[in-house]
């Protein structure tokens, strides 16, 4: 009983938001350029559905390859410099840097360098780079998580260094990897989403430009469409994590 | 006849908040069960590695005969990769020693089996109890056919029926084939019974309180815990122990 009160809880405090809305704009005649009603949201996004899905498609390829670009650069990356710690100072002031660094202030440097023309390239590069610090500080800290006895122990038998980086090290830095990777997944998200704002090119044919164009023909239900579309896919993406982490630390611990 | 598998001759241990141990003096012969007792922080699991090869001393000289693999330790938690199944951690140190890995897994089971976990193999950690990873771990250690065996507290962690349990269990396992065992503990009871000698540390850095010799047969015939020779040695392990401590405060 006390599972299905949890279950149906979110959605009916939803439900319950949504029915609030639709009547408040409609018994206080909200101007529908300002704020459309829930029913006028449904309207435009059943009306764009090819478009916002061809848009949103669009993005979360971009989102999904700056995703795969961040975690194999950043896993190498940590998985190097974890080797001598003097490679890990030098390298921690640039990694730092790099997460400090508001995307919007280099993205108009990425769109130059990627070609006026490659907007794409520009958004994967961007998408990239904000995903890449929890990738890169999660690897880092699972690769020196392993257990300092189960070290002695690979002293002992005299491990060599391979033997302890993929019996012990890597293993051992699974649980901080998956964070890492879950983090990292909304960040390329919305980091595609950002970086299309700022690429301000209709050759990205993203959900971002989709957004912009909407609200510039104040058109605002469809911009709630493509915001709800945008809000899905987050929210898609981050229960698709949770799943694979769970299921990937069920078989790491046996249960 | 035996022979000295380890020594440690005055060795000192100093780390960055101040000496950890000695000057300390042990010599540990073949086949025998030496008890390592002293309070918290008095330098017994500094000792354990020394003797292990793991660290250093600051001063003084450690003596090893035994070759890698010949050295095993079993610390205070049972140090398994959670990862690994019962099998494969057992079979870590053979596996590490480059020995075909069917090989290394087929004397894990027999392993496994002399610990009592037949049937566990394909179990990871978490799916064991405390007193079944502690055996998981005992099996890891004695894998290899260690002649020196480092037992850092092994039992702390365990509920006092399956610490008697296991320490009958490391009696029968030292009886099949009779490496030296070093047993750290904090428990003078416990050291008496497992040990055939105990040797008592004054508190950090640790030296010398005084040395006992528990008389009676390894492993413990019945009724030992009610013996004379039983009750005599913790009085007088109990007594190194007090001299110790007063030593230390005077």
């Amino acid at each position: 009983m006390k599972g299905l009160v949890n279950a149906i809880a979110p959605a009916a405090l939803i439900v319950t938001l949504l029915a609030v809305w639709e009547a408040a704009c409609r018994l206080l005649a909200v101007p529908v350029f300002l704020l459309p009603a829930p029913s006028e949201i449904a309207v435009a996004a059943v009306e764009n559905a090819p478009l916002l899905i061809d848009a949103a498609a669009n993005t979360l390829f971009m989102a999904i390859l700056a995703f795969v670009l961040a975690a194999g650069l950043a896993f190498t990356v940590a998985l190097l410099i974890s080797t001598h710690p003097l490679a890990e100072r030098a390298v921690q002031p640039l990694a730092v840097s790099l997460q400090v660094t508001p995307i919007m202030a280099i993205a108009p440097l990425a769109v130059i360098w990627a070609g006026l023309d490659h907007p794409d390239r520009a958004v994967v590069a961007l998408a990239a780079i904000v995903a890449f610090f929890p990738i890169f500080s999660g690897a880092l800290t699972g690769l020196k998580s392993a257990d300092p006895d189960l070290e002695r122990l690979f002293d002992l038998y005299g491990a060599g260094p391979l033997d302890r980086l993929f019996r012990l090290r890597l293993p051992s830095a699974v649980p901080f990897l998956l964070e890492g990777l879950k983090v990292a997944a909304g960040l390329a998200l919305i980091g595609a989403v950002v970086a299309e704002f700022v690429a301000r090119s209709g050759l990205s044919k993203g959900l971002a430009w989709r957004l912009m164009e909407a609200s510039n023909r104040l058109e605002t239900a469809k911009t709630f469409a493509a915001l709800f579309v945008l809000v899905l896919m987050g929210v898609g993406l981050n229960a698709l994590m949770r799943a694979a982490e769970r299921a990937t630390l069920r078989w790491w611990r046996g249960r | 006849m035996s022979q000295a598998l380890a020594e440690l001759d005055n060795v000192e241990v100093d780390y960055p908040r101040g000496p950890a141990l000695g000057p300390f003096s042990l010599t540990i012969q073949s086949g025998e069960i030496v008890g390592l007792v002293g309070p918290s922080g008095c330098g017994k699991s500094t000792a354990m590695r020394l003797l292990a090869g793991l660290e250093a001393p600051t001063r003084g000289v450690v003596r090893r005969v035994t070759a890698k693999g010949d050295t095993a330790v079993v610390f205070q938690a049972p140090t398994l990769m959670p990862w690994a199944s019962a099998r494969a951690n057992v079979a870590l140190p053979l596996e590490l020693d480059r020995v075909r890995r069917d090989d290394a897994r087929a004397r894990a089971d027999e392993l496994l089996d002399r610990v009592k976990l037949a049937g566990a193999e394909r179990a990871k950690p978490a799916q064991l109890s405390g007193g079944m990873a502690m055996r998981v771990s005992l099996a890891r250690a004695l894998v290899t056919d260690p002649k020196l065996l480092l037992l850092d507290e092994p039992f702390a962690a365990l509920d006092e029926i399956t610490r008697r349990a296991l320490g009958e269990d490391v009696h029968t396992l030292w009886a099949a084939s009779k490496p030296a065992i070093v047993f750290v503990t904090h428990n003078v009871e416990e050291a008496c019974y497992m040990a055939g000698r105990v040797v008592v540390m004054t508190p950090g850095p640790g030296r010398l309180a005084g040395e006992t010799p528990v008389e009676g047969l390894l492993p413990r015939p019945p009724g030992f815990r009610t013996s004379e020779a039983f009750r005599h040695a913790c009085e007088r392990v109990s007594a190194d122990l007090a001299a110790g401590m007063q030593a230390a405060s005077a």
